[in-house]
């Protein structure tokens, strides 16, 4: 299986290792993902602006280099995913707005890529019983905790793929790594997302929250699917310890990279040194 | 050669605003059989109806078009007028000018004028040679069906019986009572709930004039008001009863008319056998009551899944029960939330409408809980408190200020567990504040819902219901028993939530609907309903298939078809069916339609 892939600039970036790990994890389980030849940043952030059409110009732009390579478009930042799939759906159901967007790009999407999460593929095309058959190491007593945060989950009726208030897909995969994913209740919590710019003790607390519960709950480790949580559960750690005294630090990890350790790839690139909480003693200690 | 009249409104400016009244008058005075034309702002005004009848006087009229809005508007108004004047009713017709005519062609007024000159005169061509006919008597059976035994069901059965006719009362359950039944005390006074219900569970299971059939249910209806026929399959036998059934085609054991009812034990046999029996019934009053929500549609509640959150009914068995202990471990909970509107008033997820029972109820249980656990803390978020009853709001005021209860103005996000505690991850608006509690208990005041089964009910008995699966009542305001099938009636939740006092009061207003029904010596039946020509008849049995109303039946022995008057809705589909033009329609036969085809062609 080829898909179409759109890499979003984080995993360019500071989530290199994200982005390695799932293209070796993929390759491995036969499933290419082939890089859009030209893209552009998804938008992100353009909602913020006054002007309701033009936060729709780049991931049109993003959809639109998709529908030359096919009609499947594979999306590992959530963020990314969020804001293209919403965007495709607005396309696809508001005929005005399309035919202002190809006037503005002077281009045509026709509105037929289907926009997907990463996950949401290794579920559905190369299944979790596949996963499991391939695996060379399993993650034997390995207890992490499954976070979700929001992009993948709300609003519901637009992109989530599992059940909102209750997900587990990236559970199912755990498990199918041969981990133990721990019950707890924040899976689907805010991790406090770009308020980290106006407010960082506020989400210092929420992330707070949720790795506390995590670790009660038994977690050796939190997986996420996305960029943002990672990067926030990660380095508001440097100093929790000052607000909470006697907290422990737990490494925050990217489902990829777990899912290449348990395939036995070969780990180099997978990024760990980018990580603020270490992950390799974790891993190590797995032998 | 019929003398025929034509009466045109003017319906304000309704229909005159659009198309040209005078113009109208002037021709069709010259159409062939016409003997008179006015024209009066009002038709159905006294003035207007007065005008009518001087004309019959005057000009020996004897045959009506009133020219106006939909037959059925004012059909009856126009039929009753002319009937006063000595001109049979049947005689007398509506041309629809407004919905069919000026309403929807608002911008074309001169064709409006000359399609309203055309509709008049295909009426004229149908009065020309409209039979007088008289209408059916038929007998009313007065004996009434009552669906649900819960508190509407028992409340509205008495009634009717009380007046003297018999009832059968149709219960789904093993036992009478509803909902009512998980009750513990009622607000406003602490009532107890069971021995409210017991005394009215003693008094149906006594009277004589009530059957009562708990196990069972509706499966068929046919015929119409005043004449229905029910088919009740009961699940269960009751061992040890064999009871004539009185009006009962099928009268074998099932039926029991004594407090065993009481004791479900003695209702369950060994193995079960469905038997279905036969009622002639003439009204039938739904009172399916509700279901809650189930806690499993609330994901960002738990889905059902914390032991130690609940709903309210839940809570109510606790209170019954005497003791409260939370579901998981046994322990007595110190700190227990009420969160009000759980799926209710929640357009984007869930039911947008408000339950309306549960303002009420979480107050009583509140001060319910503190009476048991003084030392505990109750909490209680809202969104709105709707308190609209006597005595309502001075209750709710209380269980703020005599109990300690602690109102949150806000909606709850989350309710999750952890530790063995249930989080509530709640927002007071008032201060503006995010409010977490971790509570031992949680109760969900969880939204509502239609009874399960009553989309299915309202299929068999041709019932509508709204878009949540209650029972409509005919109009918001001025029919709010009544269903728009003539002779089923409503009462309770089954038609949207209720508390009980509501409940009761609505109940009763269905029995008085049905008491009204019952002092009827007998119904009336329009006559302009088929009939067959035994000359033409060839018996081929086209028309019984055809006919979506089971009206139409084989002679017992003569090869012809037979109208059962009663049944038949004068819908036209025999006529259609039979190859032999046998089957007719009283004042709309094929002639006359073919004629009446002619003005507009």
């Amino acid at each position: 299986m080829r898909i179409a892939y759109f890499p979003g600039c984080t995993l360019n970036t500071t989530a290199k290792g994200f982005d390695n790990a799932l293209r070796a994890s993929f390759a491995a389980l036969g499933a290419e993902l082939v890089e859009l030849p030209e893209w552009n940043c998804c938008g992100a952030t353009f909602p913020l602006l006054v002007d309701n059409m033009l936060d729709l110009v780049a991931p049109t732009r993003v959809l639109l280099a998709a529908q030359r390579q096919g009609d499947r478009l594979a999306v590992a930042c959530t963020m990314c995913y969020n804001v293209i799939r919403r965007t495709n759906n607005r396309l696809r159901s508001d005929a005005d707005a399309l035919e202002k967007l190809n006037y503005f790009i002077e281009a045509e999407y026709r509105g037929g890529v289907e926009v997907l999460d990463v996950l949401q593929i290794l579920r559905d095309d190369v299944g979790f019983e596949a996963v499991q058959a391939a695996v060379k190491k399993p993650l034997t007593g390995l207890k992490v905790a499954a976070y979700y945060g929001c992009m993948v989950l709300r609003p519901p009726t637009e992109v989530a793929y599992d059940d909102p208030e209750n997900p587990h897909a990236l559970d199912d995969l755990l498990r199918a790594l041969g981990a133990e994913p721990v019950e707890w209740p924040h899976k689907a919590e805010c991790c406090g997302a770009y308020l980290a710019v106006k407010s960082k003790e506020a989400t210092a607390e929420m992330s707070y929250r949720i790795l506390s519960s995590a670790q009660r709950a038994g977690a050796q480790a939190v997986v996420t699917n996305c960029p943002l949580c990672q990067f926030n559960l990660d380095k508001q750690q440097l100093d929790m310890g000052r607000r909470h005294g006697g907290y422990q630090p737990v490494p925050v990890l990217y489902f990829s990279q777990l899912l290449g350790v348990a395939l036995g790839l070969d780990t180099a690139d997978f990024g760990w040194e980018r990580h603020y909480v270490d992950v390799r003693p974790l891993l190590e200690s797995l032998g | 050669m019929r003398k025929i009249g034509i009466f045109v409104c003017h319906c304000g400016l309704n229909i005159a605003g659009t198309i040209d009244v005078q113009r109208v008058v002037e021709e069709i005075k010259k159409y062939p059989g016409v003997a008179f034309a006015a024209d009066y702002k009002y038709m159905c005004s006294d003035p207007g109806q007065a005008l009518i009848r001087q004309a019959i006087a005057d000009y020996g009229l004897d045959g009506i078009v009133v020219a106006a809005c939909s037959p059925a508007m004012h059909e009856v108004t126009f039929r009753k007028a002319a009937r006063a004047a000595g001109v049979n009713p049947y005689l007398t017709e509506i041309a629809n000018i407004r919905e069919q005519i000026s309403w929807v062609h608002q911008t074309q007024p001169e064709e409006a004028t000359r399609k309203a000159i055309e509709t008049i005169a295909t009426i004229v061509e149908k009065v020309r040679y409209d039979e007088a006919l008289v209408p059916f008597s038929l007998p009313v059976v007065k004996r009434a069906l009552v669906i649900g035994g819960g508190i509407a069901g028992m409340t509205t059965a008495l009634h009717i019986a009380d007046a003297g006719y018999p009832v059968v009362l149709v219960e789904r359950e093993a036992q009478l009572g509803g909902k009512m039944r998980q009750l513990s005390g009622l607000y406003l006074n602490f009532d107890a709930a069971p021995d409210l219900l017991e005394t009215k569970i003693a008094a149906v299971m006594q009277h004589p004039n009530i059957q009562v059939l708990t196990n069972a249910e509706v499966v068929e209806l046919g015929g119409y008001v005043g004449n229905f026929t029910v088919k009740i399959s009961s699940r269960f036998q009751v061992p040890g009863y064999k009871l004539q059934v009185p009006g009962s085609e099928i009268a074998q054991s099932g039926i029991n008319p004594q407090p065993e009812t009481l004791q479900p034990e003695t209702l369950q046999p060994e193995t079960p056998q469905p038997e279905t029996f036969t009622f002639d019934i003439g009204a039938i009053v739904v009172a399916t009551g509700f279901d809650l929500l189930p806690k499993s549609e609330l994901g960002e509640y738990g889905g059902g899944r914390p032991p130690d959150v609940i709903d309210g009914l839940q809570f109510e068995r606790m209170l019954a029960e005497g003791e409260i202990r939370r579901p998981s471990d046994g322990a007595v909970p110190k700190e227990v939330v009420w969160v009000q509107c759980a799926g209710s008033r929640d357009p984007e997820l869930h039911m947008p409408y408000c339950s309306k029972i549960c303002c009420m109820y979480v107050a009583k249980q509140a001060m319910a809980y503190k009476q048991r656990v003084p030392d505990g803390q109750a909490y209680v978020f809202y969104i709105d408190i709707r308190s609209q009853g006597k005595g309502y709001e001075e209750f709710v005021q209380r269980a703020m200020t005599e109990y300690d209860v602690l109102y949150l103005r806000g909606k709850v996000a989350r309710v999750f567990e952890e530790d063995g505690r249930v989080v509530v991850y709640g927002v007071d608006t008032l201060s503006g504040k995010a409010v977490e509690v971790q509570a031992d208990l949680v109760v969900l005041a969880t939204a509502v819902v239609p009874s399960a089964g009553a989309r299915d009910l309202a299929q068999r008995l041709r019932v509508s219901t709204d878009e949540y699966g209650f029972f409509s009542e005919a109009h918001p305001k001025l029919r709010p028993v009544e269903s728009l099938t003539a002779g089923i009636f409503l009462a309770g939740a089954a038609q949207f939530p209720k508390d009980i006092p509501e409940t009761v009061a609505q109940a009763s207003g269905a029995a008085a609907k049905v008491l009204g029904l019952f002092a009827q010596r007998e119904m009336v039946q329009e006559p302009t309903i088929a009939f067959v020509d035994e000359e033409l008849c060839a018996g081929c049995g086209l028309c019984v298939a055809a006919c979506p109303y089971e009206a139409r039946v084989m002679h017992p022995w003569k090869p012809i078809a037979v109208v059962q008057t009663a049944l038949c809705q004068g819908c036209g589909a025999c006529v259609v069916a039979c190859p032999n033009k046998a089957s007719s329609l009283r004042n709309l036969s094929t002639e006359q339609l073919l004629t009446m085809m002619e003005p507009v062609l």
